[in-house]
């Protein structure tokens, strides 16, 4: 189980993941030998999956940002995963998320710009199989993104 | 920035899934000397297609067992009532993300607790308090997949 210094390093590193190691230690006030080894300890256990780049979508000219929900025909058996199945294909759909609620599945796709996000919706989204509703949301800013837990 | 080459697509992608390789593996990886595998990370940080640094951890093994997506709308609208919500909803810890929408709701958020007891608490005690909130929908998670993206 964790302690207070697992979550005082977690923090620090939540902060700032480019932090070496040493960084790390004096910021949370403890040797480096000891850091390393338990961020050893957190990588081993599954608590500490990695340090991951941020890709800035729209940097590399991906402008439009839209958030799909999708009921699913669920008297179809394997309605989901082939679904899923079909929705990984599809380059542009950066996440594929399953719920318990009004929405059984939602994908958030990428798009150049409008002309683009029209051809891949009726080319690559509306083919997906076992739709019985769409609902899009289009994204309009990022006001907090989803790194921090409350640790 | 000159357009991206498929050696610039191949490091994006490894650093999406490993930022703490260093230069000299990923130039190994692509037939890179580690000065040039650098000066390319260097140019995709300085364009902004690398944004940052994002430490991934598994929140069940942290304790938040619990991940609810909220479709927000608000009551009243106007500039001042966005400029409260969106004030007062960042800076709840337990609301991760923050996503202005066009559509059915005006903001997604997304929200970690640590069983839906706790989340019980922090909708009715920190959501529905929001000034300006109206219709909530919550949708809880049941499973997540990151794509690479079109890279």
């Amino acid at each position: 189980m964790l302690d207070g210094l697992d979550r005082r390093l977690l923090r620090h590193m939540q902060d700032d993941p480019t932090l070496s190691v040493p960084e790390l230690a004096d910021r949370a006030g403890m040797t480096a030998a000891r850091a390393a080894r338990r961020l050893e300890k957190l990588r081993e256990s599954g608590i500490l999956r990695g340090v991951r780049a941020d890709i800035d979508w729209r940097a590399l000219g991906y402008e439009v940002e839209v958030s799909l929900r999708f009921t699913l025909d669920k008297t179809q058996r394997n309605a989901f995963d082939e679904f899923i199945a079909a929705a990984r294909e599809v380059p542009e759909v950066i996440e594929i998320q399953t719920f318990l609620g009004k929405v059984d599945v939602r994908l958030n796709v990428l798009a150049r710009d409008m002309a683009h996000y029209q051809h891949l919706y009726r080319s690559r989204i509306l083919t997906l199989p076992h739709i019985s509703d769409i609902e899009s949301l289009m994204d309009v800013a990022r006001l907090k993104s989803q790194d921090r837990l409350p640790i | 920035m000159n357009a991206l080459d498929q050696v610039d697509h191949g490091l994006l992608r490894a650093l999406a899934e490993d930022a703490t390789q260093s230069a000299a593996v990923l130039g190994r990886r692509f037939g890179l000397s580690q000065p040039a595998a650098w000066r390319r990370i260097q140019r995709l940080e300085k364009a902004g297609i690398i944004r940052g640094r994002r430490l991934d951890l598994d929140p069940e093994k942290l304790g938040f067992g619990v991940t609810v997506f909220l479709g927000v709308k608000l009551a009243t609208k106007g500039r001042v009532s966005l400029d409260d919500f969106e004030r007062a909803v960042t800076a709840i810890p337990e609301v991760q993300m923050v996503v202005h929408v066009l559509g059915l709701y005006d903001y997604r958020l997304r929200v970690v607790a640590r069983d839906l007891a706790d989340f019980e608490r922090v909708l009715r005690r920190r959501i529905m308090t929001l000034p300006g909130v109206g219709d909530v929908e919550a949708n809880v998670l049941l499973s997540e997949e990151r794509r690479p993206g079109p890279i």
